[in-house]
């Protein structure tokens, strides 16, 4: 993996296409509109390589690039972290282009050339298109460029394995040998896409590109980057954030072996021991005896962040969304239903720690990165080394695991604040304690519900209040609404399977104090499912009603909602009794553009033990273009969810996060993992919906559910089997 | 120092003899198949062999390996039929998603088809639920592994 910078390239601009020639070679840009316009026009400012003066609020995402000696190679702009991108972006552009996909090449876009943020589950929506028409519109140039040195008829051409065929008379020219004369054509507009009937890859199990070098050990990940000269150093950050360093013992840690520099950053928050090995410098950090000021934040525990987000369930707030007058409704009701959530800060703790290296010199600055926003991350390298953004490189690597916690780059400015104080390229790399203690975490937050009921158990008005912090208003403060609402907060509440007659959606900002917040997979859907599917699995309950019938009669005008529950209910054998010991419970969701229905069937053999025998789930995400890796997802995204449900609270005591390693922040093991995870992928003409945070969403409903079902209480709080529910100590 | 025996190669390598050998392996010689993942024998992503025997490099003082053997993922003999049922395995399943702890993943399972050729559910996650996957991949790694077990019968 490695950026992409072609040496002199021309540029012919054909409208919103522009098509490259650099030596021989056909390259060419799709440009789309990103998912957000905003984002879009900070991609001006610094426009890459490959596309130079981007006048519109359009910015190049995909790129094919076909050499003379027929090498084919695919730009992609989405970065790959496990969710099997590379493999379906390359289907995408391969299906047009006539390829095999294990035939190309594959490379990371740079940052300013599409690969602006991989998050939120949007890759395939909003490539699906476009990544089809690079393809189609190349195979129109290659198949024009044959066809014109045949002297034949375009329309009797085709493409197949990287090669223009004359249908007729089954001759073939490799792409590479007429990428040049395609590449003085003009681009076609509107490219003709092939007819789904027609596809070879798309819809249809495909390997993983990326299976091999993964398995045998050689895919680089940001932790495997080595530059010649290069030193590795560790850091230590204040425990408390917004301490600074008081004092340290720097000549012992220099008298460690190998250890070559202490390093303190600007605002004395951050220490680095820079050593010959990542080893050396941890001895050299313990051996520093570093004391802090811990400042104000010093006396923060859990219980502050907690009560501050019940308070806010009084007072006053911001109505997000509102349908009809649900509180006349709910004041008039005869009966209501109130019950109030609560959900826990948590860490991210990929399984590679967070790491970043960067060499800065007086001429540039590169940048070595596992990260789901490389033009931050160069903006950052530009800010603080003062270069222009150009002379910054940011090199993408794989990422051992995302799940939002490479969404920030704050370590990617600390690596180059520390790297701009030696000559020589710096990696640095986290310990887990580090990792999971200088996280930037999920939010807690505190919801209530209260809904009118009508004499079957149905809702006619549901008013719900959610309190908790606006993660977007500090990662992407345009993104905040006038009125101060982060819309993410949106997912699974207003956006949801289900209509109300009347409905009020509030949002009472409350800002956690000493830590910081951001993204988590699942985001807003995650947050938004555990409570609002809880809350109508125990409506469910009040009214006597089977969960699924419940939900049924909820998403009768709802087909895609109706499918995938009723398919999910027929596989799980939910008409049938469940087996002895067991329960079962459910959740249905709408949210990332796909529909799904789950079912668990789990056993408690006693209140701090659950055994997941059974998940099945039944997944409507439209158009899909590799199932077996959908499949994948959900799967994976289930049992990441499970972690966090089950097991996983961060807590802070004297302004100190507490959970340290794996050893206190308990990760689901092969043991503990269901014992099967049955996946039906729906058939579907519909566009593509998101998929890589779908199974995380369901996760703490899933189980919160089969655990009401189990025990005969309902689990308003997560994690499930914390003290607070095995011991009902609240 | 005394000299590692590291993948049929002698090295000799200037470190504190308490280095975990993870380090030496990834820091000093570029072996980088192993990953760090906890440091402290949680997670297995640092999962290499001592004289055949599956051990987590990164708490394992260099110090205390003397001459014996050690295999990394890059020193698994490719022509050795566990080894291709297990890596094969994993392709044909597509078990990876992020793939850092995989190398580790591996590791393991080629250490348990070793002893155990035929392992049951309850033998595969008893031998594997010391190696973490955040991604969750835990439902193809025990699939994978009885396919393996299964081409290897």
């Amino acid at each position: 993996m490695s950026t992409h910078s072609p040496s002199s390239a021309a540029q012919l601009k054909t409208g919103r296409r522009r098509m490259l020639q650099a030596g021989g070679a056909l390259l060419l840009a799709t440009l789309w509109p990103t998912a957000r316009g905003r984002a879009a026009q900070a991609t001006q400012a610094g426009t890459g390589v490959l596309v130079e003066d981007v006048t519109t609020p359009f910015a190049p995402n995909a790129f094919i690039r076909i050499a003379a000696d027929n090498t084919v190679t695919l730009i992609l702009p989405n970065i790959e972290m496990g969710q099997g991108i590379y493999t379906s972006s390359v289907m995408l552009m391969a299906e047009e282009l006539g390829i095999d996909p294990f035939a190309v090449q594959i490379e990371a876009a740079p940052p300013g050339g599409g690969a602006e943020i991989t998050g939120g589950s949007t890759s395939i929506m909003t490539e699906w298109l476009p990544l089809r028409q690079a393809g189609a519109a190349a195979r129109a140039m290659l198949v024009q460029a044959a066809a014109t040195r045949w002297g034949v008829a375009p329309e009797s051409c085709t493409t197949a394995n990287g090669a223009v065929v004359h249908t007729p008379t089954g001759r073939t020219v490799p792409f590479g040998d007429v990428a040049a004369e395609a590449a003085t054509l003009p681009v076609p507009k509107e490219p003709k896409l092939k007819d789904a009937a027609n596809y070879t890859l798309v819809g249809r199990k495909h390997h993983r590109l990326d299976s091999q070098i993964k398995v045998d050990g050689t895919a680089r990940f940001g932790m495997d980057v080595q530059v010649p000269g290069m030193k590795i150093g560790t850091v230590a950050a204040c425990p408390v954030q917004g301490g600074t360093l008081r004092s340290m013992n720097r000549n012992a840690a220099l008298a460690v072996n190998g250890v070559h520099a202490v390093l303190v950053t600007d605002n004395k928050d951050t220490v680095c021991v820079v050593a010959e090995h990542y080893w050396a410098a941890r001895k050299g950090l313990k051996a520093l005896h570093i004391q802090w000021n811990f400042g104000k934040n010093a006396a923060i525990t859990t219980q502050t962040i907690y009560d501050d987000l019940h308070a806010g369930l009084n007072g006053p707030a911001i109505v997000a969304n509102a349908k009809a007058d649900a509180p006349g409704v709910i004041g008039k009701a005869g009966a209501t239903y109130t019950a109030t959530y609560q959900q826990p800060l948590l860490a991210h703790s990929p399984m590679e720690p967070i790491n970043c290296t960067a060499h800065v010199r007086p001429d540039g600055c590169d940048v070595w990165a596992g990260t789901q926003v490389a033009e931050r991350a160069r903006d950052t390298a530009a800010e603080i080394t003062g270069l222009p953004a150009s002379k910054i490189t940011v090199h993408s690597q794989y990422i051992g695991g995302g799940f939002g916690r490479r969404l920030e780059h704050e370590y990617v400015t600390q690596c180059v604040q520390f790297a701009k104080q030696v000559p020589y390229p710096l990696k640095i790399v986290w310990s887990r304690e580090e990792d999971i203690t200088k996280d930037r975490y999920r939010p807690a937050y505190v919801d209530k519900l209260t809904a009118a009921l009508d004499d079957k158990g149905y809702i006619t008005a549901l008013q719900h209040r959610i309190v908790g912090p606006a993660v977007v208003a500090r990662w992407d403060p345009p993104e905040l609404t006038k009125d101060g609402y982060d819309e993410d907060l949106s997912l699974a509440t207003v956006v949801t399977p289900y209509t109300y007659p009347a409905y009020r959606l509030e949002f009472a900002r409350r800002e956690a104090p000493g830590i910081t917040t951001a993204w988590w997979r699942g985001v807003g859907g995650t947050r938004g499912l555990f409570v609002v599917e809880g809350f109508i699995d125990e409506l469910a309950a009040r009214a006597g009603a089977d969960p699924v019938a419940y939900r049924r009669a909820m998403v009768q005008n709802n087909p895609r909602a109706l499918a995938v529950l009723e398919r999910a209910a027929a596989d799980a054998g939910w008409a049938t009794p469940v087996p002895k010991g067991r329960a079962r419970g459910m959740a249905l969701q709408f949210a990332f553009g796909s529909y799904m229905a789950s079912i668990a069937e789990i056993e408690m053999p006693s209140p701090d033990e659950v055994i997941i025998h059974r998940v099945t789930a039944a997944v409507d995400c439209g158009q899909v273009v590799n199932p077996d890796q959908v499949v994948a997802q959900i799967e994976g995204g289930l049992i990441f969810g499970f972690s966090a449900a089950l097991y996983n609270e961060i807590t802070l005591e004297n302004g100190r996060v507490q959970q340290q390693n794996f050893n206190t922040w308990r990760v689901m093991r092969m043991n503990e993992a269901p014992r099967r995870i049955d996946v039906v992928v729906m058939p579907s003409k519909e566009d593509p919906g998101g998929i890589g945070e779908v199974g995380t969403a369901a996760a703490a409903p899933l189980l919160a559910n089969a655990m009401a079902a189990a025990q005969g209480r309902r689990y308003r709080s997560l994690p499930l089997l914390s003290a607070r529910n095995t011991e009902g100590k609240e | 120092m005394p000299t590692l025996m590291i993948n049929g190669q002698p090295h000799s390598v200037d470190v504190d003899a308490d280095t975990p050998l993870l380090w030496v392996l990834r820091d000093i010689l570029g072996l980088n198949a192993a990953k760090f993942g906890c440091g402290i024998a949680q997670c297995g992503a640092c999962t290499v062999y001592v004289d055949g025997k599956a051990v987590r490099a990164c708490n394992l003082p260099v110090g205390l390996v003397g001459t014996r053997a050690i295999t990394t993922p890059e020193g698994l003999e490719s022509a050795d039929p566990v080894v291709q049922a297990v890596k094969s395995a994993w392709v044909a399943l597509d078990v990876v998603q992020c793939g850092y702890c995989q190398p580790g993943q591996v590791m393991a399972a080629v250490a348990l088809l070793r002893t155990t050729p035929n392992p049951t559910d309850e033998q595969i996650d008893s031998a594997m639920s010391g190696n973490m996957c955040r991604c969750g991949t835990y439902m193809r790694i025990r699939a994978a592994i009885h396919h393996a077990a299964g081409e290897l019968a």
